[in-house]
């Protein structure tokens, strides 16, 4: 019988997020975006982490300003509705970070190669592109069958991949949907996976739709109770994103003195994901509920 | 003549953009209600493909400020990984996508990822999301942005989407399978390529712009089509219809 990986989410961030690890994470793109591991990073004080993901909303710019990252691997870092991300263009611009650029799809394919344990996959994209200049982990190379220019992508092996979803049983075993970017990929190739759930549920509930199944539970180190551990993104099932705190952000992060105010009230002051959640207030939480649901028909497993 | 600012003119001349029946892949801001009016007016037939997997033949159910916005999933024709969606990229099968910058040159190169200014020093942008690989696999792209001279330069100080490199035969060179910028919409004018010698020209002037206000504003000896128009202005039913897609003025707000 398998055992248990419910664990609180400080315990997992400690146990499988040390100092100097690579951290995928925003792995959805816009939804389901890991803020609440993200916090808890930043509570422990994490430091010189390299940061993997395709666009990461402001998450990445939240853990460039805790001064918790020394390396990002990204195809966009910045604020989806606003823009710039200012910890971000402060941390590159003062040379405390450096930067891989990627494009989505190179790091999509970055994930795939790490996933099929390839050491690079092949694309047709950034060719003529200056991203090759400032990512190591680009090179042309020419087809063995057709000889045409290729862009390889070297493979991308993260420590852990920290992963919303929206229900998980205690072994693991996990349910997402919505849009999921590179999930998938992102889980496989990952050393670890730290898993946050809005639900813990029965494993008979997942196991019962293995198709909704992402990332295997034989390959998930650590699961985590955190409703409304992906806010202010949405997650699909549960609630809306808060556009009003992505443009709160924007001037909450402008310079290090405001944003050590925000991170002060929104991290530090909020140690058990409850406290959060008091902080946010059942009125607002009430306004990004779903306000009308549409669930699909089930599918039949049977034999 | 009904009233109208920059955003809605330039939201207007992206759907001009959309023929109907044609596969798209809809940006963020601007083009993400450009699609919206194309649908609405002369292309509802076209399908569009979203950067984060979303595609969908039907406009959403309740207005969207992001494309990562629960009512875009509702119903929608495919929730797709990325790589799925820009696998349909990679193999052709998207007709025009639609792409933002901060610098273009006259090659219609596009950077979002490092400007560097007057004094040397160096301005970090997002860098390019999906935006390279729409500008690399499309079998179009459109350019939308602002019109200033600090955008409009001789040569951009990074290429993070390619347009046309140095000119005619560069994007085979490189080995780019297909495409290449078809136009770029500005807060000023429309610019298209003449193919013999893939740099951008006037096509079409944005009403009460002048010649000489473009031309001060670009950094480089601006060319002029032969065939120059003047821009048409949003109709009433189009502002209705962006006014319904965006209903706080987000995006077409006077900031926008």
């Amino acid at each position: 019988m398998a055992s248990s990986k419910l664990v609180p989410l400080a315990d997992a961030v400690d146990r499988f997020v040390p100092d100097g690890s690579s951290v995928a994470a925003g792995l959805c793109l816009e939804a389901m975006i890991p803020f609440a591991a993200g916090r808890e990073i930043m509570r422990q004080g994490r430091r010189g982490l390299t940061l993997i993901g395709p666009i990461s909303d402001i998450l990445f710019d939240q853990l460039i300003g805790a001064g918790c990252v020394a390396r990002v691997q990204a195809a966009w870092v910045g604020n989806v509705i606003t823009g710039s991300g200012y910890n971000f263009r402060r941390a590159v611009e003062s040379d405390a970070l450096v930067v891989e650029d990627h494009s989505n799809l190179s790091m999509a394919m970055a994930l795939k190669a790490g996933a099929m344990g390839l050491p690079f996959m092949p694309m047709r994209s950034a060719l003529g592109s200056d991203l090759f200049s400032t990512n190591p982990g680009l090179r042309r190379i020419a087809c063995p069958f057709t000889g045409e220019t290729l862009a390889a992508v070297a493979a991308i092996v993260p420590d852990v991949a920290l992963i919303h979803v929206q229900r998980a049983d205690v072994y693991g075993n996990s349910h997402a949907w919505g849009c999921l970017g590179v999930m998938r990929d992102a889980g496989l190739a990952s050393r670890h996976v730290l898993l946050t759930a809005e639900e813990i549920v029965p494993t008979e509930l997942i196991s019962r739709d293995p198709n909704r199944v992402v990332v295997p539970g034989l390959r998930v180190s650590a699961v985590s109770h955190v409703p409304w551990g992906a806010h202010p993104a949405p997650v699909p099932g549960h609630y809306n994103r808060d556009h009003q705190a992505f443009l709160d952000y924007r001037d909450q992060s402008r310079s290090p003195e405001v944003f050590a105010r925000w991170r002060k009230r929104w991290v530090d002051g909020v140690a058990q994901p409850e406290d959060y959640l008091g902080l946010l207030g059942e009125e607002r939480m009430r306004a990004l509920r779903l306000q009308h649901r549409g669930f699909s028909e089930p599918v039949d497993y049977g034999y | 003549m009904p009233a109208y600012n920059a955003s809605e003119l330039m939201i207007c001349a992206a759907a001009r953009e959309i023929a109907d029946g044609e596969v798209v892949f809809v940006g963020m801001r601007l083009p993400l209600l450009g699609f919206l009016l194309a649908k609405a007016t002369h292309a509802p037939r076209a399908v569009g493909v979203y950067e984060l997997g979303v595609v969908r033949a039907e406009t959403a159910p309740a207005p969207i400020l992001t494309m990562g916005d629960l009512p875009n999933l509702h119903r929608a024709a495919w929730l797709a990984d990325t790589a799925d969606v820009m696998g349909l990229l990679q193999s052709g099968r998207v007709d025009v996508s639609f792409i933002g910058g901060a610098q273009v040159d006259r090659f219609g190169n596009l950077n979002t990822t490092r400007v560097v200014g007057a004094g040397g020093a160096a301005t970090r942008l997002p860098g390019s999301g999906g935006a390279c690989d729409l500008a690399c696999l499309a079998r179009r792209h459109v350019i939308i942005m602002a019109h200033e001279q600090r955008r409009f330069v001789p040569q951009v100080d990074y290429i993070t989407s390619p347009g046309y490199g140095t000119g005619p035969g560069w994007r085979e060179r490189e080995g780019l399978p297909r495409g290449g910028p078809a136009s770029v919409i500005t807060t000023l004018a429309v610019f298209r390529f003449d193919p013999a010698i893939c740099e951008m020209e006037v096509a079409s002037i944005h009403p009460g712009v002048s010649i000489g206000e473009l031309r001060s504003k670009t950094g480089w000896p601006l060319r002029i089509s032969s065939t120059i128009i003047e821009t048409p202005a949003p109709s009433a039913a189009e502002l209705a219809m962006i006014a319904r897609f965006d209903p706080k003025r987000f995006w077409t707000g006077a900031a926008g």
